[in-house]
Protein backbone atom coordinates (compact mmCIF):
# COMPACT_ATOMS: atom_id res chain seq x y z
CA UNK A 1 0.00 0.00 0.00
CA UNK A 2 1.49 3.73 -0.88
CA UNK A 3 1.15 6.24 1.89
CA UNK A 4 0.52 9.90 1.76
CA UNK A 5 1.92 10.52 5.27
CA UNK A 6 4.73 9.33 6.90
CA UNK A 7 6.37 10.60 9.64
CA UNK A 8 9.80 8.70 10.58
CA UNK A 9 11.25 9.81 14.41
CA UNK A 10 10.26 13.35 13.76
CA UNK A 11 12.03 15.69 16.24
CA UNK A 12 11.10 19.57 16.61
CA UNK A 13 12.50 21.68 18.86
CA UNK A 14 11.90 25.16 19.27
CA UNK A 15 14.90 26.52 21.72
CA UNK A 16 15.06 24.03 24.60
CA UNK A 17 11.46 22.75 24.33
CA UNK A 18 11.01 19.86 22.38
CA UNK A 19 7.26 20.34 20.38
CA UNK A 20 7.60 17.16 18.65
CA UNK A 21 9.80 14.04 20.24
CA UNK A 22 10.60 11.10 17.98
CA UNK A 23 6.86 10.75 16.97
CA UNK A 24 6.52 8.21 14.00
CA UNK A 25 3.17 7.54 12.12
CA UNK A 26 2.37 6.70 8.77
CA UNK A 27 -1.35 6.99 6.94
CA UNK A 28 -2.28 5.44 3.31
CA UNK A 29 -5.00 6.35 1.79
CA UNK A 30 -8.76 6.38 3.00
CA UNK A 31 -7.67 6.46 6.60
CA UNK A 32 -9.32 9.10 9.14
CA UNK A 33 -6.61 9.51 11.92
CA UNK A 34 -6.98 11.44 14.83
CA UNK A 35 -4.53 13.26 17.07
CA UNK A 36 -5.57 13.75 20.53
CA UNK A 37 -4.04 15.17 23.31
CA UNK A 38 -4.34 18.52 25.34
CA UNK A 39 -3.19 21.86 24.20
CA UNK A 40 0.28 22.29 23.38
CA UNK A 41 0.74 18.29 23.09
CA UNK A 42 2.34 19.31 19.69
CA UNK A 43 -1.19 18.49 17.66
CA UNK A 44 -0.58 21.93 15.60
CA UNK A 45 3.15 21.59 15.42
CA UNK A 46 2.73 17.97 13.65
CA UNK A 47 0.47 19.70 11.61
CA UNK A 48 2.54 22.42 10.19
CA UNK A 49 5.36 20.28 10.00
CA UNK A 50 3.03 18.01 7.08
CA UNK A 51 2.61 21.18 5.91
CA UNK A 52 5.94 21.94 4.88
CA UNK A 53 5.75 25.53 7.37
CA UNK A 54 7.88 23.89 9.69
CA UNK A 55 11.16 21.54 9.24
CA UNK A 56 11.89 19.03 11.61
CA UNK A 57 15.02 19.34 13.78
CA UNK A 58 15.34 15.57 12.70
CA UNK A 59 13.93 12.51 11.44
CA UNK A 60 11.78 12.83 7.99
CA UNK A 61 8.33 14.20 6.57
CA UNK A 62 7.17 12.70 3.85
CA UNK A 63 3.72 14.11 2.29
CA UNK A 64 2.40 12.55 -1.20
CA UNK A 65 6.13 11.22 -1.83
CA UNK A 66 7.50 14.53 -1.13
CA UNK A 67 9.18 16.40 1.37
CA UNK A 68 6.63 18.96 2.34
CA UNK A 69 8.90 21.64 2.96
CA UNK A 70 10.25 21.63 -0.89
CA UNK A 71 7.04 23.17 -1.46
CA UNK A 72 6.34 21.42 -4.77
CA UNK A 73 3.35 23.01 -6.05
CA UNK A 74 1.91 19.65 -7.49
CA UNK A 75 1.89 18.35 -4.03
CA UNK A 76 0.24 21.59 -2.54
CA UNK A 77 -2.66 21.17 -4.93
CA UNK A 78 -3.99 17.80 -3.60
CA UNK A 79 -3.22 18.91 0.00
CA UNK A 80 -6.46 20.47 2.19
CA UNK A 81 -5.77 22.13 5.19
CA UNK A 82 -7.68 23.68 7.98
CA UNK A 83 -6.09 25.88 10.30
CA UNK A 84 -7.49 26.09 14.12
CA UNK A 85 -8.32 29.46 14.31
CA UNK A 86 -10.09 30.28 10.83
CA UNK A 87 -9.60 33.73 9.79
CA UNK A 88 -10.59 35.27 6.66
CA UNK A 89 -11.11 38.95 5.43
CA UNK A 90 -14.68 39.99 7.06
CA UNK A 91 -14.94 42.62 4.25
CA UNK A 92 -15.00 39.95 1.44
CA UNK A 93 -18.26 37.84 0.78
CA UNK A 94 -18.01 34.37 1.19
CA UNK A 95 -17.75 33.71 -2.61
CA UNK A 96 -15.23 36.25 -3.32
CA UNK A 97 -13.28 34.84 -0.44
CA UNK A 98 -13.42 31.19 -1.86
CA UNK A 99 -12.98 32.39 -5.73
CA UNK A 100 -9.42 33.51 -4.62
CA UNK A 101 -8.53 30.14 -3.19
CA UNK A 102 -10.01 28.04 -5.89
CA UNK A 103 -8.19 30.15 -8.04
CA UNK A 104 -4.67 30.29 -6.06
CA UNK A 105 -5.23 26.17 -6.29
CA UNK A 106 -6.13 26.30 -10.24
CA UNK A 107 -9.52 24.50 -9.29
CA UNK A 108 -11.81 24.63 -11.89
CA UNK A 109 -14.65 27.32 -12.48
CA UNK A 110 -17.18 27.16 -10.60
CA UNK A 111 -15.98 24.79 -8.24
CA UNK A 112 -16.39 27.19 -5.24
CA UNK A 113 -20.63 27.42 -6.12
CA UNK A 114 -20.57 24.06 -5.55
CA UNK A 115 -18.30 23.81 -2.32
CA UNK A 116 -20.80 25.95 -0.90
CA UNK A 117 -23.67 24.01 -2.24
CA UNK A 118 -22.32 21.24 -0.47
CA UNK A 119 -21.72 22.69 2.87
CA UNK A 120 -24.61 24.27 2.99
CA UNK A 121 -23.17 28.05 2.41
CA UNK A 122 -24.93 28.70 -0.71
CA UNK A 123 -27.51 30.98 0.80
CA UNK A 124 -25.20 33.61 2.61
CA UNK A 125 -22.89 32.90 -0.24
CA UNK A 126 -22.88 36.90 -1.17
CA UNK A 127 -23.10 38.01 2.63
CA UNK A 128 -19.65 39.28 4.07
CA UNK A 129 -17.64 37.07 6.23
CA UNK A 130 -18.03 39.77 8.83
CA UNK A 131 -21.71 39.15 9.09
CA UNK A 132 -21.30 35.15 9.36
CA UNK A 133 -21.39 32.95 13.10
CA UNK A 134 -18.61 31.17 13.85
CA UNK A 135 -19.71 28.19 12.80
CA UNK A 136 -20.25 29.19 9.34
CA UNK A 137 -16.86 30.44 9.16
CA UNK A 138 -15.42 27.66 9.63
CA UNK A 139 -17.56 25.49 7.68
CA UNK A 140 -15.98 28.45 4.97
CA UNK A 141 -13.00 27.03 6.12
CA UNK A 142 -13.73 23.49 5.39
CA UNK A 143 -15.06 24.65 1.85
CA UNK A 144 -11.50 25.87 0.71
CA UNK A 145 -9.63 22.74 2.30
CA UNK A 146 -12.37 20.83 0.08
CA UNK A 147 -10.63 22.50 -3.13
CA UNK A 148 -10.01 20.14 -5.61
CA UNK A 149 -10.38 16.96 -4.16
CA UNK A 150 -7.39 16.86 -1.81
CA UNK A 151 -5.30 13.73 -1.45
CA UNK A 152 -4.55 14.42 2.13
CA UNK A 153 -6.76 16.66 4.41
CA UNK A 154 -5.11 18.32 7.06
CA UNK A 155 -7.54 19.58 10.16
CA UNK A 156 -6.64 21.45 12.84
CA UNK A 157 -9.08 20.94 15.59
CA UNK A 158 -12.42 21.15 12.95
CA UNK A 159 -14.93 20.88 14.99
CA UNK A 160 -14.67 23.45 17.86
CA UNK A 161 -17.19 25.74 17.89
CA UNK A 162 -19.59 23.64 15.64
CA UNK A 163 -22.99 22.83 17.45
CA UNK A 164 -23.72 18.74 17.45
CA UNK A 165 -25.57 18.99 14.29
CA UNK A 166 -23.22 20.66 11.97
CA UNK A 167 -20.23 17.76 13.83
CA UNK A 168 -22.53 15.47 12.36
CA UNK A 169 -22.39 17.37 9.15
CA UNK A 170 -18.88 17.65 9.19
CA UNK A 171 -18.24 13.66 9.83
CA UNK A 172 -20.46 12.98 7.18
CA UNK A 173 -18.03 15.04 4.88
CA UNK A 174 -15.06 13.80 6.25
CA UNK A 175 -16.33 10.03 5.65
CA UNK A 176 -17.12 10.90 1.90
CA UNK A 177 -13.93 12.19 1.51
CA UNK A 178 -12.09 9.58 3.29
CA UNK A 179 -14.60 7.09 0.48
CA UNK A 180 -13.04 9.12 -1.99
CA UNK A 181 -9.57 7.55 -0.65
CA UNK A 182 -8.75 10.66 0.94
CA UNK A 183 -6.44 10.65 3.91
CA UNK A 184 -7.78 12.83 6.96
CA UNK A 185 -5.73 13.70 10.15
CA UNK A 186 -7.49 15.56 12.47
CA UNK A 187 -6.51 16.89 15.71
CA UNK A 188 -8.82 17.20 18.57
CA UNK A 189 -9.09 17.23 22.35
CA UNK A 190 -13.38 16.73 22.18
CA UNK A 191 -12.61 13.02 22.52
CA UNK A 192 -15.95 11.51 22.89
CA UNK A 193 -17.01 12.59 18.85
CA UNK A 194 -13.81 10.76 17.25
CA UNK A 195 -15.89 7.25 18.40
CA UNK A 196 -17.35 5.83 15.13
CA UNK A 197 -15.23 8.58 12.95
CA UNK A 198 -11.69 8.08 13.66
CA UNK A 199 -10.49 4.76 12.02
CA UNK A 200 -7.25 5.56 13.94
CA UNK A 201 -6.24 7.67 17.16
CA UNK A 202 -2.73 8.74 17.92
CA UNK A 203 -2.73 10.05 21.59
CA UNK A 204 0.75 12.91 21.58
CA UNK A 205 1.86 14.35 24.68
CA UNK A 206 3.92 16.74 25.87
CA UNK A 207 5.53 15.78 22.03
CA UNK A 208 5.85 12.77 22.54
CA UNK A 209 3.39 9.98 20.88
CA UNK A 210 2.00 7.42 23.50
CA UNK A 211 0.00 5.77 22.05
CA UNK A 212 -1.18 4.42 17.98
CA UNK A 213 -4.12 2.39 17.26
CA UNK A 214 -8.15 1.79 16.53
CA UNK A 215 -9.92 2.45 19.86
CA UNK A 216 -11.20 -1.02 20.25
CA UNK A 217 -6.79 -2.00 19.95
CA UNK A 218 -6.36 1.00 22.42
CA UNK A 219 -8.90 -0.24 24.74
CA UNK A 220 -7.75 -3.90 24.61
CA UNK A 221 -4.17 -2.39 25.52
CA UNK A 222 -5.24 -0.29 28.27
CA UNK A 223 -7.82 -2.97 29.74
CA UNK A 224 -10.40 -0.63 31.27
CA UNK A 225 -13.20 -2.05 33.03
CA UNK A 226 -16.68 -1.78 31.41
CA UNK A 227 -19.16 0.03 33.10
CA UNK A 228 -22.10 -2.55 34.03
CA UNK A 229 -25.17 -0.56 35.60
CA UNK A 230 -28.71 -1.96 36.74
CA UNK A 231 -31.88 -1.20 37.47
CA UNK A 232 -34.39 -2.96 39.46
CA UNK A 233 -37.50 -2.93 41.38
CA UNK A 234 -37.69 -0.60 43.92
CA UNK A 235 -36.36 -1.67 47.00
CA UNK A 236 -34.78 -4.75 45.09
CA UNK A 237 -31.42 -3.36 45.26
CA UNK A 238 -30.85 -5.42 47.91
CA UNK A 239 -32.13 -9.19 46.69
CA UNK A 240 -29.31 -7.51 43.22
CA UNK A 241 -26.52 -7.73 45.45
CA UNK A 242 -27.03 -10.75 46.65
CA UNK A 243 -27.87 -12.84 43.87
CA UNK A 244 -24.14 -10.84 42.61
CA UNK A 245 -22.71 -12.51 45.36
CA UNK A 246 -21.75 -8.81 46.70
CA UNK A 247 -18.73 -8.50 44.59
CA UNK A 248 -15.88 -6.21 45.43
CA UNK A 249 -16.47 -2.52 43.80
CA UNK A 250 -19.92 -2.90 43.91
CA UNK A 251 -21.78 0.77 44.12
CA UNK A 252 -25.37 1.12 44.94
CA UNK A 253 -26.34 4.62 43.25
CA UNK A 254 -29.67 4.58 44.95
CA UNK A 255 -32.54 2.09 45.80
CA UNK A 256 -32.83 0.33 42.70
CA UNK A 257 -29.40 0.64 40.72
CA UNK A 258 -26.24 -0.48 41.13
CA UNK A 259 -23.29 -0.54 39.45
CA UNK A 260 -20.46 -2.62 38.52
CA UNK A 261 -17.05 -2.48 37.31
CA UNK A 262 -15.99 -5.46 34.71
CA UNK A 263 -12.80 -6.36 33.35
CA UNK A 264 -13.62 -7.63 29.36
CA UNK A 265 -13.63 -11.52 31.15
CA UNK A 266 -15.47 -10.31 33.98
CA UNK A 267 -18.23 -9.13 31.58
CA UNK A 268 -18.60 -12.28 29.54
CA UNK A 269 -19.34 -14.56 32.82
CA UNK A 270 -21.60 -12.08 34.00
CA UNK A 271 -23.67 -11.88 30.46
CA UNK A 272 -23.67 -15.42 30.59
CA UNK A 273 -24.82 -15.61 34.18
CA UNK A 274 -27.27 -12.78 33.76
CA UNK A 275 -29.12 -14.58 30.58
CA UNK A 276 -30.32 -17.14 32.68
CA UNK A 277 -34.06 -17.62 34.52
CA UNK A 278 -34.50 -15.52 37.45
CA UNK A 279 -31.80 -12.52 37.20
CA UNK A 280 -33.30 -10.23 39.55
CA UNK A 281 -33.43 -6.80 37.45
CA UNK A 282 -35.50 -4.98 35.00
CA UNK A 283 -32.83 -3.45 33.16
CA UNK A 284 -29.28 -3.47 31.88
CA UNK A 285 -26.80 -0.99 30.66
CA UNK A 286 -23.73 -1.31 29.52
CA UNK A 287 -20.96 1.43 29.21
CA UNK A 288 -17.70 0.37 27.35
CA UNK A 289 -14.63 2.94 28.23
CA UNK A 290 -14.68 6.30 26.92
CA UNK A 291 -11.62 8.08 25.02
CA UNK A 292 -12.01 10.16 27.83
CA UNK A 293 -10.82 7.22 30.16
CA UNK A 294 -8.58 6.17 27.92
CA UNK A 295 -6.95 9.14 27.42
CA UNK A 296 -6.21 9.22 30.87
CA UNK A 297 -5.25 6.18 31.26
CA UNK A 298 -2.38 6.18 28.83
CA UNK A 299 -1.43 9.89 30.31
CA UNK A 300 -1.31 8.23 33.97
CA UNK A 301 0.91 5.29 32.01
CA UNK A 302 2.85 7.99 30.91
CA UNK A 303 3.47 10.04 34.19
CA UNK A 304 4.53 6.67 36.21
CA UNK A 305 6.68 5.02 33.96
CA UNK B 1 2.89 35.42 -12.20
CA UNK B 2 -0.87 34.37 -12.04
CA UNK B 3 -0.28 33.69 -8.63
CA UNK B 4 0.91 37.35 -8.34
CA UNK B 5 -1.54 39.22 -10.33
CA UNK B 6 -4.37 36.92 -7.76
CA UNK B 7 -2.61 37.75 -4.80
CA UNK B 8 -2.13 41.39 -5.67
CA UNK B 9 -5.93 41.60 -7.15
CA UNK B 10 -7.19 40.21 -3.68
CA UNK B 11 -4.96 43.27 -1.93
CA UNK B 12 -6.77 45.61 -3.98
CA UNK B 13 -9.97 44.18 -3.46
CA UNK B 14 -9.49 44.60 0.41
CA UNK B 15 -8.20 47.94 0.08
CA UNK B 16 -11.82 49.12 -1.96
CA UNK B 17 -13.87 47.32 0.68
CA UNK B 18 -12.49 48.52 3.82
CA UNK B 19 -12.22 51.97 2.28
CA UNK B 20 -8.31 52.50 2.04
CA UNK B 21 -8.31 53.50 -1.58
CA UNK B 22 -10.98 55.83 -1.18
CA UNK B 23 -9.57 57.44 2.18
CA UNK B 24 -6.07 57.47 0.87
CA UNK B 25 -7.24 59.17 -2.60
CA UNK B 26 -9.97 61.76 -0.76
CA UNK B 27 -7.32 62.95 1.46
CA UNK B 28 -4.72 63.61 -0.98
CA UNK B 29 -7.68 65.44 -3.26
CA UNK B 30 -8.40 67.78 -0.27
CA UNK B 31 -4.96 68.39 0.06
CA UNK B 32 -4.24 68.99 -3.48
CA UNK B 33 -6.98 71.22 -4.30
CA UNK B 34 -6.84 73.04 -1.23
CA UNK B 35 -3.35 73.75 -1.92
CA UNK B 36 -3.48 74.36 -5.70
CA UNK B 37 -6.23 77.21 -4.82
CA UNK B 38 -4.35 78.64 -1.87
CA UNK B 39 -0.94 78.43 -3.55
CA UNK B 40 -2.48 80.24 -6.82
CA UNK B 41 -3.44 83.24 -4.90
CA UNK B 42 -0.22 85.12 -5.21
CA UNK B 43 1.51 83.88 -8.28
CA UNK B 44 0.12 87.08 -9.94
CA UNK B 45 3.01 88.99 -8.52
CA UNK B 46 5.57 86.63 -8.03
CA UNK B 47 5.43 85.81 -11.32
CA UNK B 48 5.90 81.87 -11.15
CA UNK B 49 3.56 79.91 -13.45
CA UNK B 50 0.82 78.37 -11.11
CA UNK B 51 1.43 75.46 -11.60
CA UNK B 52 4.88 75.04 -10.70
CA UNK B 53 3.46 76.56 -7.40
CA UNK B 54 1.12 73.62 -6.91
CA UNK B 55 4.21 71.30 -8.16
CA UNK B 56 6.05 73.02 -5.25
CA UNK B 57 3.41 72.27 -2.04
CA UNK B 58 2.75 69.60 -3.42
CA UNK B 59 5.96 67.98 -3.35
CA UNK B 60 6.47 69.05 -0.13
CA UNK B 61 3.20 67.70 1.03
CA UNK B 62 3.70 64.47 -0.52
CA UNK B 63 7.06 64.21 1.31
CA UNK B 64 4.78 63.96 5.10
CA UNK B 65 1.99 62.58 3.78
CA UNK B 66 2.64 59.84 1.17
CA UNK B 67 5.47 57.64 3.39
CA UNK B 68 2.27 57.86 6.06
CA UNK B 69 -0.07 56.28 4.02
CA UNK B 70 2.31 53.88 2.45
CA UNK B 71 3.73 52.50 5.81
CA UNK B 72 -0.18 52.52 7.17
CA UNK B 73 -1.04 50.26 4.33
CA UNK B 74 1.79 48.19 4.79
CA UNK B 75 3.68 48.12 8.13
CA UNK B 76 1.31 45.01 9.21
CA UNK B 77 0.95 42.63 5.74
CA UNK B 78 3.06 39.68 6.92
CA UNK B 79 3.41 40.13 10.65
CA UNK B 80 -0.76 40.91 10.61
CA UNK B 81 -1.36 37.86 8.72
CA UNK B 82 0.89 35.88 10.45
CA UNK B 83 -1.14 36.87 13.63
CA UNK B 84 -4.76 36.62 12.24
CA UNK B 85 -3.51 32.79 10.86
CA UNK B 86 -4.33 33.87 7.39
CA UNK B 87 -0.60 33.26 6.35
CA UNK B 88 -0.73 29.27 7.31
CA UNK B 89 -3.40 29.19 5.50
CA UNK B 90 -2.39 31.37 2.11
CA UNK B 91 1.28 29.42 2.28
CA UNK B 92 -0.29 25.95 2.53
CA UNK B 93 -1.02 26.54 -0.77
CA UNK B 94 0.99 26.18 -3.89
CA UNK B 95 2.47 29.53 -3.14
CA UNK B 96 5.62 30.64 -2.88
CA UNK B 97 6.87 32.98 0.05
CA UNK B 98 8.26 35.62 -2.50
CA UNK B 99 4.66 35.70 -4.41
CA UNK B 100 3.32 36.68 -1.43
CA UNK B 101 5.33 39.56 -0.69
CA UNK B 102 5.20 40.53 -4.72
CA UNK B 103 1.96 40.14 -4.86
CA UNK B 104 0.93 42.64 -2.12
CA UNK B 105 3.63 44.76 -3.12
CA UNK B 106 1.83 45.11 -6.41
CA UNK B 107 -1.15 45.80 -4.87
CA UNK B 108 -0.57 48.31 -2.60
CA UNK B 109 1.60 50.31 -4.96
CA UNK B 110 -1.59 50.16 -7.32
CA UNK B 111 -3.43 51.74 -4.30
CA UNK B 112 -1.23 54.17 -3.84
CA UNK B 113 -0.42 55.04 -7.10
CA UNK B 114 -4.59 54.97 -8.13
CA UNK B 115 -4.93 57.60 -4.76
CA UNK B 116 -2.08 59.89 -6.21
CA UNK B 117 -2.82 60.39 -9.93
CA UNK B 118 -6.17 61.02 -8.78
CA UNK B 119 -6.32 63.20 -5.78
CA UNK B 120 -3.51 65.25 -7.84
CA UNK B 121 -5.00 64.82 -11.18
CA UNK B 122 -8.01 66.33 -9.87
CA UNK B 123 -6.18 69.67 -8.65
CA UNK B 124 -4.42 69.78 -12.11
CA UNK B 125 -7.91 69.71 -14.20
CA UNK B 126 -9.20 72.33 -11.34
CA UNK B 127 -6.40 74.56 -12.05
CA UNK B 128 -6.93 74.39 -15.75
CA UNK B 129 -10.94 74.73 -15.45
CA UNK B 130 -10.74 77.53 -14.01
CA UNK B 131 -8.46 78.82 -16.51
CA UNK B 132 -6.30 81.69 -14.64
CA UNK B 133 -3.06 81.27 -16.40
CA UNK B 134 -1.49 79.80 -19.49
CA UNK B 135 0.14 76.54 -18.49
CA UNK B 136 3.23 75.64 -19.85
CA UNK B 137 4.69 72.25 -21.33
CA UNK B 138 7.34 72.61 -18.92
CA UNK B 139 5.41 73.00 -15.87
CA UNK B 140 3.54 70.08 -17.10
CA UNK B 141 6.42 67.79 -17.18
CA UNK B 142 7.95 68.73 -13.54
CA UNK B 143 3.66 68.11 -12.61
CA UNK B 144 3.84 64.64 -14.41
CA UNK B 145 7.45 64.36 -12.85
CA UNK B 146 6.40 64.70 -9.06
CA UNK B 147 3.14 62.70 -9.57
CA UNK B 148 5.52 59.66 -11.17
CA UNK B 149 8.29 60.23 -8.16
CA UNK B 150 5.34 60.16 -5.72
CA UNK B 151 4.05 57.02 -6.51
CA UNK B 152 8.09 56.03 -5.97
CA UNK B 153 8.53 57.20 -2.76
CA UNK B 154 5.21 55.67 -2.04
CA UNK B 155 7.07 52.49 -3.08
CA UNK B 156 9.48 53.47 -1.03
CA UNK B 157 8.61 53.53 2.06
CA UNK B 158 5.67 50.53 0.98
CA UNK B 159 9.27 47.98 0.97
CA UNK B 160 10.55 49.34 4.10
CA UNK B 161 7.32 48.34 5.77
CA UNK B 162 6.98 45.15 4.73
CA UNK B 163 11.01 44.89 5.84
CA UNK B 164 9.65 45.83 9.41
CA UNK B 165 6.70 43.30 8.84
CA UNK B 166 8.41 40.63 7.95
CA UNK B 167 11.05 41.42 11.06
CA UNK B 168 8.72 42.38 13.83
CA UNK B 169 6.90 39.61 16.47
CA UNK B 170 3.96 41.35 16.46
CA UNK B 171 0.96 44.48 14.73
CA UNK B 172 1.79 46.67 17.61
CA UNK B 173 6.02 46.72 17.52
CA UNK B 174 5.43 46.79 13.72
CA UNK B 175 2.59 50.09 14.11
CA UNK B 176 5.44 51.76 16.70
CA UNK B 177 8.72 51.07 14.11
CA UNK B 178 6.84 52.14 11.40
CA UNK B 179 5.80 55.55 13.20
CA UNK B 180 9.33 55.71 14.02
CA UNK B 181 10.81 55.07 10.60
CA UNK B 182 8.24 57.99 9.06
CA UNK B 183 9.51 60.46 12.32
CA UNK B 184 13.55 60.07 11.46
CA UNK B 185 13.16 60.46 7.56
CA UNK B 186 11.13 62.70 7.43
CA UNK B 187 11.39 64.83 9.97
CA UNK B 188 14.49 64.29 12.46
CA UNK B 189 17.04 63.41 9.60
CA UNK B 190 17.08 66.77 8.29
CA UNK B 191 16.87 68.59 11.22
CA UNK B 192 20.56 66.31 11.94
CA UNK B 193 21.50 67.02 9.11
CA UNK B 194 20.94 70.79 8.78
CA UNK B 195 22.21 70.82 12.56
CA UNK B 196 26.11 68.98 10.71
CA UNK B 197 26.03 71.48 8.29
CA UNK B 198 25.87 74.42 10.94
CA UNK B 199 27.74 72.99 13.67
CA UNK B 200 30.45 72.00 10.73
CA UNK B 201 30.32 75.14 8.87
CA UNK B 202 31.65 73.65 5.54
CA UNK B 203 35.29 72.52 7.05
CA UNK B 204 34.73 68.60 6.70
CA UNK B 205 31.20 68.52 5.34
CA UNK B 206 31.78 69.32 1.58
CA UNK B 207 29.33 68.84 -1.36
CA UNK B 208 30.16 65.16 -2.53
CA UNK B 209 29.39 64.41 1.40
CA UNK B 210 26.20 66.07 1.56
CA UNK B 211 24.95 64.50 -1.67
CA UNK B 212 26.46 61.00 -0.53
CA UNK B 213 23.88 62.13 2.85
CA UNK B 214 21.09 63.34 1.02
CA UNK B 215 21.17 59.93 -1.10
CA UNK B 216 20.27 57.91 1.92
CA UNK B 217 17.40 59.49 2.86
CA UNK B 218 14.32 58.79 0.31
CA UNK B 219 12.80 61.69 0.88
CA UNK B 220 15.96 64.10 0.13
CA UNK B 221 15.90 62.48 -2.99
CA UNK B 222 12.67 62.97 -3.51
CA UNK B 223 12.89 65.96 -2.73
CA UNK B 224 15.90 67.26 -5.00
CA UNK B 225 14.58 65.40 -7.83
CA UNK B 226 11.05 67.62 -6.95
CA UNK B 227 12.13 71.05 -5.94
CA UNK B 228 15.25 71.43 -7.86
CA UNK B 229 14.58 69.60 -11.40
CA UNK B 230 14.17 72.47 -13.49
CA UNK B 231 15.67 76.24 -12.92
CA UNK B 232 12.18 77.62 -12.57
CA UNK B 233 10.68 75.69 -10.28
CA UNK B 234 14.16 76.03 -8.44
CA UNK B 235 13.96 79.58 -8.45
CA UNK B 236 10.32 79.66 -7.09
CA UNK B 237 11.08 76.99 -4.40
CA UNK B 238 13.91 78.47 -2.84
CA UNK B 239 16.43 76.07 -4.04
CA UNK B 240 18.44 77.68 -6.40
CA UNK B 241 20.86 77.50 -4.62
CA UNK B 242 21.25 74.31 -3.83
CA UNK B 243 20.99 73.25 -7.52
CA UNK B 244 24.63 74.87 -8.22
CA UNK B 245 25.84 73.42 -5.45
CA UNK B 246 24.78 69.88 -5.35
CA UNK B 247 26.00 67.55 -8.25
CA UNK B 248 23.01 65.13 -8.56
CA UNK B 249 21.54 64.58 -11.85
CA UNK B 250 17.94 63.74 -11.67
CA UNK B 251 19.03 60.31 -13.33
CA UNK B 252 21.32 59.99 -9.87
CA UNK B 253 18.34 60.71 -7.61
CA UNK B 254 15.90 57.73 -9.58
CA UNK B 255 18.52 55.48 -9.17
CA UNK B 256 18.90 56.35 -5.27
CA UNK B 257 14.99 56.15 -4.86
CA UNK B 258 15.20 53.03 -7.02
CA UNK B 259 17.41 51.52 -4.54
CA UNK B 260 15.59 52.55 -1.58
CA UNK B 261 12.70 50.30 -3.24
CA UNK B 262 15.24 47.02 -3.98
CA UNK B 263 16.96 46.90 -1.19
CA UNK B 264 14.14 46.83 1.92
CA UNK B 265 12.13 44.46 -0.93
CA UNK B 266 15.09 41.72 -0.71
CA UNK B 267 15.63 42.23 2.94
CA UNK B 268 11.83 41.41 3.32
CA UNK B 269 11.93 38.63 1.03
CA UNK B 270 15.19 37.38 2.78
CA UNK B 271 13.25 37.93 6.57
CA UNK B 272 10.33 36.56 5.62
CA UNK B 273 11.95 33.21 3.90
CA UNK B 274 13.54 32.48 7.18
CA UNK B 275 10.57 33.46 9.84
CA UNK B 276 9.11 30.22 11.36
CA UNK B 277 5.29 29.85 11.46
Amino acid sequence: MTLNVELKSVVRSYGRVKAVDEVSFSAGPGEVIALVGHNGAGKTTLIKLMLGLARPTAGSVTVLGQDPAAGDAAVRRRLGYLPETVSFNPALTGRETLRFYVRLKGGRKGEEDALLERIGLAHAADRRVGTYSKGMRQRLGLAQAMIGKPAVLLLDEPTTGLDPELRQQFYAIVREMQAAGATVLLSSHALNELEGNAGRVVILNEGRKIADGTLDELRRIARLPTKIRLKTAEGGARRLREWMGEPAGLRQINGHIVELDATPEDKAAFLRRAAGEGAPFEDLDMVPPGLDELYAHFLAGRVSR
Amino acid sequence: MKTILLLSAKEVREGLRNRWVIAATGLLAALALTLAFLGSAPTGTVGAGALEVVVISLASLTIFIVPLIALLISHDAIVGEIERGTMTLLLSYPVRRRQVLFGKFLGHLAILAFATVVGYGLAAVALVATGKAAIGGGSWTAFMTMTASSVLLGAVFVAIGYLVSALVADRGTAGGVAVGIWLVFVVLYDMALLGLLVADQGRTVGGGVLDALLLFNPTDAYRLLNLAGSDEIAAASGMAGTVQNAALAPAALLAALAAWVVAPMALAALAFSRREL
